[in-house]
């Protein structure tokens, strides 16, 4: 059975879920991969670098939708770049484990309920789910096409500078298919996937 | 020469849009084998459901359209100067018609072209001159997911008791297998080489994912280790998507190489379900794509 859940999401919601339950996400989302974990923690986390005016004016845009909200793990194909008339093409997950060192921390910052990507993520961001709560969606690696058909509405773009990919992209989404693997009660699917997989492993190669 | 500009725009457009009939085929018969209802079996329907809509629209199958890698096997009297050119305006063409992401960024100040030209090395061209009058461009779109799991292991390699053999190689293909789990958009293909110099044996294991989907190899023993490696690979469970499955591999491709005394390395090419690879095709006056 498909749980149907609009963002932004209730603590109470995000209990509910366990690892391999099939969801379907509505509402408001942004995108973010490496560039922009990087220059949320430097800039607003660790503070090492200072917050230019921009900087502050995305925060402020972004801070409402992050709230109960989530990061998808996401470098679009998106047309209309010349007019600014744009359009999602092609938008599938991308690999979440290099957003590890920051994503416990943003999460914390924003009080998110979860990200979006593919591959799952490792031990602090689990424990930031349990803590927070929130959950690890896993969208369909490679299915760009369909994704990009639940993206309703492209409502803003920041950090283009950082290229099309990397960009901070605020999305309108309807009923965006995900499973989660990462639940808010400690179990992770990756890793029991890996530790039956490594027992196989250890018997193919002895 | 004559500009071919407009047929690579064309063989890019197809390879990014439409996924080759046996790769799909292999995917449905993943499905047949994933029990209804569970994780993996969603995955492989999201994923199929996928590749119908992209074959109808035109749109790229997979948003990391990769880094474009073309090989070009091209007969006397053509130019592969101007044919490079032609491709890297082909490219840049099909980035402005949203074929392809913009991929090609500058590892030093990180700044993307925006067009997915970047130096001589991106997009990664070769050529090979052949005989006859035949003109072969073979193109693979390769995302950063699955590159990013490739590995490459030199034997022996104590830790997985890893000798200078095939049952070496076996184990550490295998190895490589278990530690890409789901991130490299399971099911994949793997594309192997046994032998060559670090930067050869990483070439040679891209190359045998150009072979032909359903060929044998010609190699007996290699043959064997293929079917060995795909079955064996299944056996891990992590399924499609890493999400626990009994297809997580759908095809083996091993090729071997000469090496020096002192080397034996072997190289794992992991290429993701969407395994994008077509081949443009020109003899006189007609272009046809496979």
């Amino acid at each position: 059975m498909t749980t149907n859940l609009q963002l932004p999401i209730k603590d109470n919601a995000i209990k509910k879920l366990n690892v391999g339950d099939t969801v379907n996400l509505s509402g408001v989302m942004i995108t973010g991969r490496d560039a922009v974990h990087k220059w949320l923690d430097d800039t607003f986390i660790q503070k090492t670098r200072t917050a230019t005016e921009d900087d502050l004016l995305i925060y402020e845009a972004i801070k409402p939708i992050l709230k109960g909200g989530l990061i998808y793990h996401c470098g679009p194909v998106v047309s209309g770049l010349q007019t600014k008339d744009y359009r999602f093409v092609a938008a599938g997950p991308t690999t979440s484990t290099r957003e590890e060192p920051y994503q416990g921390d943003i999460m914390r910052h924003f009080g998110m309920r979860g990200v979006v990507g593919k591959g799952g993520m490792g031990a602090a961001t689990l424990k930031a789910c349990q803590e927070l709560p929130a959950a690890y969606f896993h969208a369909i690696g490679g299915a760009a096409s369909l994704i990009a058909e639940s993206v309703k509405k492209v409502i803003y773009v920041y950090k283009l500078e950082f290229g099309v990919p990397e960009a901070v992209w605020a999305i309108e989404v309807e009923n965006f298919p995900v499973v989660v693997t990462m639940d808010s009660h400690g179990n992770s699917l990756h890793d029991t996937v890996r530790e039956h997989s490594k027992e196989v492993l250890e018997r193919l190669i002895s | 020469m004559q500009d071919y500009t407009s047929d690579i725009l064309e063989l890019v457009r197809i390879t990014s849009t439409d996924l080759p009939l046996p790769v799909e085929k292999r995917l449905r018969d993943a499905l047949e084998k994933e029990e209804p209802g569970s994780a993996a079996h969603g995955a492989l329907e999201t994923i199929l459901k996928n590749v119908e809509m992209t074959r109808k629209n035109g749109t790229p199958i997979c948003q990391d359209t990769g880094t474009p890698i073309f090989y070009v096997h091209y007969p006397v009297g053509i130019n592969p100067g101007e044919l490079k050119e032609q491709i890297r305006s082909a490219v840049a063409i099909a980035t402005q018609k949203s074929y392809l992401r913009p991929n090609a960024v500058d590892s030093l100040n990180g700044k993307n072209t925006g067009d997915n030209v970047g130096d001589d090395y991106f997009p990664s061209i070769h050529f090979t001159e052949v005989d006859g009058e035949m003109l072969t461009i073979d193109l693979m779109l390769k995302g950063g997911g699955c590159e990013n799991v490739g590995a490459q292991y030199s034997l022996p390699d104590n830790r997985l008791n890893a000798g200078r053999d095939l049952e070496g190689v076996r184990k550490v293909i295998l190895d490589a297998v278990y530690r890409a789990q789901g991130e490299g958009c399971a099911p994949g293909f793997l594309g192997v080489a046994i032998g060559g110099d670090r930067g050869t044996s990483y070439s040679a294991s891209k190359e045998a994912l150009l072979r032909k989907f359903d060929d044998v190899n010609k190699d007996e023993k290699l043959n064997e280790l293929e079917e060995r490696i795909t079955k064996e690979a299944n056996e891990l469970g992590i399924g499609p998507m890493g999400f626990g499955g009994k297809t997580t591999v759908l095809g083996t491709k091993i090729t071997s190489t000469y090496r020096l005394p002192a080397s034996f390395f072997v190289s794992v090419s992991y290429m993701c379900w969407a395994y994008r690879r077509r081949r443009m095709v020109v003899t006189k006056d007609t272009v046809t794509y496979e």
